[in-house]
């Protein structure tokens, strides 16, 4: 049994938790940007925690469910709806066979995650289902979700419940303006002291140029690198460097203009100086970003960027415990 | 040979940065070849992914399986061992790539994004060809595929060779990236930028300047081509490349075969060792093409 795609939406596509071992070929995690709200989705309708989601951005789907499914949404504030009612988020709930699963627009957050009891049953690419549009790899066909798409549902390994709903202090508040949190290194040394400094203290608004390989924020000041004689391989501008890794959650300052944050979908390298990379616990926020929000980048060491990480690992065994998983 | 120390540096907290050299060189990435292979031979619990660029790499990690501060250390402790195990030797492969330079798609879209070019006035060969002081497009054609290849990085994305010619640096092909980057560029264009070859392995933006395409496929997630069933994804760091021009005619008969299933590039083994190379370059470079034209 199935789902049937009536209108795709925007940028719909499955993810999950992502694929590891192949960024040395070029090929990126992918997987679901808001990881922690792809999470929550799952927990919800009683799957393994990595089963495949339906990634909804900006303008949702609408979904034909062939049978009787439990389903709950998590992330951005796109209040689900069946046949037209308004049902809510972060709690289960049932779809019957025949009814139509809808979303209104997002009023906070830019990507919304439908999990299904069973999951997206779609094969694995490299031990993952997530979709890597590039790569025209994993997910359904490679691509993001067209009309008229079939999407398989799997069996059910436990059973799911209606009505199950999460302590609200699990619910990652989603603001218009959201502080990123950094690790800064890696190529920072090439910018001047005043431009590091204008980075930290300029507010910087996420610009149309903002999807899963990276978002590019605009609205800063213009930033110069130290002039050197560029070595060997490098190329002429001063933000260039022999081309090597990014890290995922890199940021990068081409021409010293426009600052751009790689995310799951990352080009795996090239030729622009990194200056720092944002931590994992704040990657999830900016999958929640849409074009226009606003953030302040903040330099933050290695114990806290682990104790961040360690705090969003107890918020889900809060939640495991509370829907006594 | 590379004497200074690798500087090492935090992605965030899933990723180790170590750069080997700021400038490129093949002793740089052999070093860092080194290393990467030293890192994967301890099978470090926690450790995702080593990725090796030209003259750098980077480990991605979980931290919850192993510290960062732990890893470091443990990266550290095996430079020497890197070292002394490094014979420069490695079992690799040589390929042809056949390439019909200055063909009609990779021009019809070097026309579209002139207002992002150096100098909208020309072709990317013919501006690639002045300003490494070669007389025509011709003459830049020819030191292109005059001298074998070296892939010193798979990346950007899925299944890109980054390329480092085997020549002395005095005559390495060097040229800026666009201005500002293309949104399109066509699958298997053979791009420059600084003085990296690449091959685009699927459409997409990109900012290095055009100059062919390539008949060959080098990345199929259905892996339909015999050449592919092993790996989606053709190049590894190491393997060697000869470019060989080839007419319309010659495309358009590789292509048939490519649709057909029937084509593989020519592919011979070889054990490629830098001290021989950098002791005599040009005898070396002879017994490589020995090596794959030989049958």
């Amino acid at each position: 049994m199935s789902i049937n795609v009536i209108k795709p939406g925007l940028a719909t596509a499955i993810q999950d938790k992502g694929r590891e071992g192949y960024y040395h070929l070029g090929i990126p995690p992918s997987g679901a940007m808001d990881q922690y709200s792809m999470t929550l989705a799952n927990l919800l309708v009683n799957n393994d925690e990595g089963d495949a989601v339906l990634e909804c951005a900006l303008l949702g789907p609408e979904l034909l469910f062939q049978q009787d499914t439990i389903v709950a949404v998590c992330g951005a504030r796109m209040s689900p709806k069946v046949d037209g009612a308004v049902m809510p988020l972060n709690t289960s709930f049932l779809i019957k066979a025949g009814q139509t699963l809808s979303f209104a627009y997002p009023t906070a957050g830019a990507r919304a995650y439908l999990a299904v009891a069973g999951g997206i049953d779609v094969p694995m690419t490299l031990g993952s289902r997530a979709t890597y549009t590039l790569g025209a790899l994993g997910g359904y066909q490679g691509r993001r979700l067209e009309a008229g798409d079939e999407l398989p549902i799997g069996k059910p390994k436990k059973a799911a419940k209606e009505g199950q709903h999460l302590p609200t202090e699990c619910i990652p508040p989603i603001e218009k303006e959201m502080p990123l949190r950094m690790i800064t290194g890696m190529y920072i040394h090439r910018l001047t002291d005043d431009a590091v400094e204008r980075f930290f203290e300029d507010t910087w608004t996420v610009g149309s140029e903002a999807d899963r390989i990276g978002y590019r924020f605009k609205g800063g000041r213009a930033m110069e690198f130290k002039p050197r004689q560029q070595p060997f391989g490098a190329g002429s501008d001063p933000s260039n460097i022999v081309d090597a890794c990014y890290p995922i959650g890199s940021i990068q300052i081409p021409a010293g203009k426009e600052p751009i944050v790689l995310h799951r979908d990352a080009v795996s390298g090239g030729g622009y100086a990194t200056i720092g990379t944002v931590i994992s616990a704040d990657m999830d926020l900016i999958g929640q970003m849409q074009p226009n929000y606003k953030t302040h980048f903040v330099p933050v060491n290695m114990a806290e960027a682990l104790e961040a990480r360690q705090l969003k690992q107890q918020q889900l065994d809060k939640v495991r415990h509370y829907l006594k998983i | 040979m590379l004497s200074q120390p690798i500087r090492y540096t935090f992605g965030g907290d899933e990723q180790l940065f170590a750069e080997i050299s700021e400038s490129m060189s093949l002793a740089a990435f052999f070093k860092s070849l080194g290393m990467v292979q030293a890192i994967e031979a301890q099978r470090i619990d926690g450790i995702l992914d080593v990725c090796l660029a030209n003259a750098s790499f980077q480990v991605r990690f979980n931290p919850d399986v192993i510290h960062p501060d732990i890893l470091l250390a443990k990266v550290k402790a095996l430079e020497s061992m890197a070292q002394n195990q490094s014979k420069q030797r490695l079992d690799t492969r040589i390929v042809e790539i056949p390439v019909l330079y200055n063909d009609p798609w990779t021009h019809e879209t070097l026309m579209r994004f002139r207002d992002r070019h150096q100098d909208p006035n020309s072709t990317d060969l013919e501006y690639a060809a002045r300003i490494n002081g070669l007389k025509d497009v011709q003459a830049f054609i020819d030191a292109h595929c005059g001298s074998p290849w070296f892939v010193s990085m798979v990346g950007f994305v899925a299944g890109l060779p980054f390329m480092f010619q085997m020549v002395e640096q005095a005559k390495q092909l060097e040229v800026p990236k666009y201005l500002s980057p293309r949104t399109d560029t066509p699958k298997q264009t053979l791009g420059h930028g600084g003085c990296f070859g690449c091959i685009y392995s699927v459409r997409g933006a990109g900012g290095y300047q055009m100059f062919g395409v390539t008949p060959a496929p080098i990345y199929d997630p259905q892996q339909t081509l015999s050449y592919l069933k092993d790996s989606m994804v053709f190049f590894r760091t190491g393997d060697i490349v000869q470019f060989k021009p080839i007419d319309r005619a010659e495309y358009d008969r590789i292509l048939e075969e490519v649709e057909n299933g029937t084509f593989a590039p020519k592919t011979q083994a070889f054990t490629f060792d830098l001290k021989d190379y950098q002791a005599d370059p040009e005898q070396y470079k002879k017994t490589m093409m020995e090596v794959l034209y030989v049958d």
